[in-house]
């Protein structure tokens, strides 16, 4: 075999190679996807498991048809979503506002390296800091403390998505409102935001899936609940919470509530995450038609 | 008049309104890096009695206490497991990472690309707790007996792969590694796709093959990005709480295997934090966070500076 030969099959050996360690990276999504459906549909299939509030362990003789449910912990997620959403993604797009339309002033890249920062920190240490702003000096568990930490881990997503947004707006549609006569604040907020509007909402809708898939700032803030709450001042359950709490506990019961509990978690955030891809791309197109 | 005529000047300088759009933009935004000062000093000032109790022994003792509120309390073997598995995960994703990266920034099979990209990008959505589930019932359990198993029997006079069991250590590395490897792909991809076409058309004019031209044009000169990749990604492992908490299997020491069970920062406060009870037991939880909260801050500012120092020079070269 001739030396060239040996480099081609050398070079189709590693593209080989690389092929098949793209399929191992991918077999993860599969498998969690599989087992979490194959193990959380049984319980999900009964329509109470979404209304109905969790029941205690029923082992050794449990019912061939369950009651139990996770309503309490899918409306504890929707209120204490929806309040750090009221914080976060208000100030989140003004804040991306800035950083794209001052992009070169030396504050805004000290805000995006704050922003990045902030993306990568660990959110148990930002559940520490609502615990001790807030429960502390409250002396009780609340959903409302839950929120805060979530909006902080919403505030820097929302901040940079927005950002991205606004910066691919062209620069003509912001000089001809200038050219106008329009003050900056209505070509920022009245020509350029609702052209960006798609990527904004993206930018929500990503950091809602993030915060209702997070365990760890809520385990000392929302601390969690047996029944259904509403009051933001008291604690309160949520799906990760259900997740995490009864997979570790040794009662099937409770273990087929968590997985079925994942299953709604994971089925609403991977929707969010394809709708907002879809939304993304048409943001793009319509910016290439321009 | 020459006075008079600077006075002109001036006064259409300073006609011009102030930018208060600008001023409040910048306020809000300014909550960003307030926010993130703020949790430090939080964290500080909660953590300040154990801080002072303990000093910095703290980081170097491996007693952990709670039974009396006296403790004594140290971080190491945390600071151990937080750091071993956080390493063992990046070598197990990096080789992976590397090589998606470098397939989706080919050109062409733009469908094929699409799919695989929209893969690994959904693995980052799917939520830690969810992880944590599958790990702990199917993942650890698989890796008990067709990883730890044949690796300890074949190699298990080694101490460090002896003792196999379904939680430890190296379960709680696996399940990190698939979670960070979308942030080490996204980004690899980037810096690979930044490497401008000119050298890797120059590669192939000369006659190189793709892998010659990966291996000793496009790799080296990406080699900055990936490396800040990888720490950015090694940030998100140190930091990473509830899949960890869920498999590690939570034991205050340092293994003498990485099959063993053993503990992170992040995990000994998620288990422990609710039930912490006096005024040094809680505290010494919280130096825990304060510890991997400023580690991560270096890590990431450290690799987000290089990330973005690595795509400027790419640019300015191309």
């Amino acid at each position: 075999m001739s030396r060239n030969h040996r480099r081609r099959y050398a070079s189709r050996g590693w593209l080989a190679l690389m092929y098949l360690l793209t399929v191992i990276a991918l077999i993860p999504l599969g498998l969690v996807l599989w087992f979490t459906i194959l193990k959380g549909l049984p319980s999900v299939i009964h329509p109470q498991f979404f209304f109905n509030s969790e029941l205690p362990p029923c082992e050794p003789r449990c019912p061939t048809v369950s009651d139990a449910g996770v309503g309490h912990a899918i409306v504890g997620t929707a209120i204490m979503v929806g309040l750090a959403s009221l914080m976060a993604i208000p100030i989140g797009i003004l804040g991306g506002i800035y950083l794209a339309e001052y992009a070169i002033a030396r504050w805004s890249s000290w805000v995006r390296l704050a922003a990045d920062v902030l993306v990568g920190t660990p959110s148990i240490a930002i559940g520490l800091f609502a615990y001790a702003f807030l429960v502390v000096p409250l002396h009780h568990f609340s959903a409302f403390s839950g929120s805060v930490a979530l909006a902080v881990l919403m505030l820097p997503i929302v901040a940079r998505t927005t950002e991205g947004a606004v910066a691919l707006i062209p620069n003509g549609l912001r000089e001809s409102g200038l050219a106008l006569g329009l003050p900056r604040w209505r070509v920022s907020l009245q020509l350029i935001l609702p052209a960006a509007a798609p990527g904004v909402i993206t930018g929500g809708l990503l950091s809602v899936a993030r915060a209702a898939g997070e365990t760890a700032p809520l385990l000392f803030t929302a601390f969690g609940a047996h029944i259904l709450e509403v009051d933001p001042n008291g604690p309160m359950q949520a799906l990760p919470l259900t997740v995490f709490k009864y997979a570790l506990l040794p009662y099937r019961s409770l273990q087929d509530q968590a997985w079925g509990a994942a299953l709604v978690l994971i089925v609403f955030v991977l929707g969010i995450n394809l709708a907002s891809r879809f939304l993304l791309r048409r943001q793009i197109a319509l910016a290439g038609q321009r | 008049m020459a006075a008079s005529a600077e006075t002109v000047q001036a006064r259409v300088i300073t006609a011009r309104p102030p930018d208060r759009f600008r001023t409040t933009v910048a306020g809000v935004a300014t909550i960003v890096p307030a926010v993130l000062v703020l949790i430090v000093i939080t964290l500080a000032v909660q953590a300040w009695p154990s801080i002072t109790h303990f000093g910095l022994g703290f980081l170097t003792s491996t007693s952990w206490d709670p039974a009396s509120d006296e403790g004594p309390f140290g971080a190491l073997p945390a600071i151990f497991g937080t750091v071993a598995t956080s390493f063992l995960a990046l070598a197990l994703a990096l080789p992976v990472g590397v090589a998606v990266a470098v397939l989706l920034a080919e050109p062409g099979h733009t469908t094929i690309r699409g799919v695989i990209g929209t893969g690994i990008e959904l693995l980052a959505a799917i939520p830690s707790v969810v992880y944590g589930i599958w790990a702990l019932y199917v993942l650890a359990p698989w890796s008990y007996e067709h990883l730890e198993l044949p690796i300890s029997d074949h190699a298990g006079f080694i101490g460090w792969l002896s003792s196999p069991a379904v939680r430890g250590l190296f379960n709680a590395a696996l399940v990190l590694a698939v979670m960070i490897l979308p942030t080490l792909t996204a980004i690899s991809r980037d810096v690979v796709r930044a490497v401008p076409r000119g050298l890797k058309e120059n590669a192939v004019a000369l006659g190189a093959t793709w892998w010659e031209t990966t291996w000793h044009v496009i790799l080296p000169s990406a080699r900055a990005g990936i490396f800040g990749a990888t720490i950015l990604a090694l940030g998100r492992a140190l930091g990473e709480t509830i899949a960890v908490t869920m498999v590690i299997g939570n034991a205050y020491v340092i293994p003498h295997s990485i099959f063993q069970p053993a503990y992170t920062l992040a995990s000994v406060i998620a288990n422990e934090f609710t039930e912490a009870t006096g005024t040094l037991y809680p505290a010494a939880l919280i130096e825990l966070g304060l510890v991997l909260i400023l580690v991560t801050l270096t890590v990431n500012i450290f690799a987000l500076l290089l990330v973005r120092s690595t795509a400027a020079e790419v640019r300015r070269a191309a």
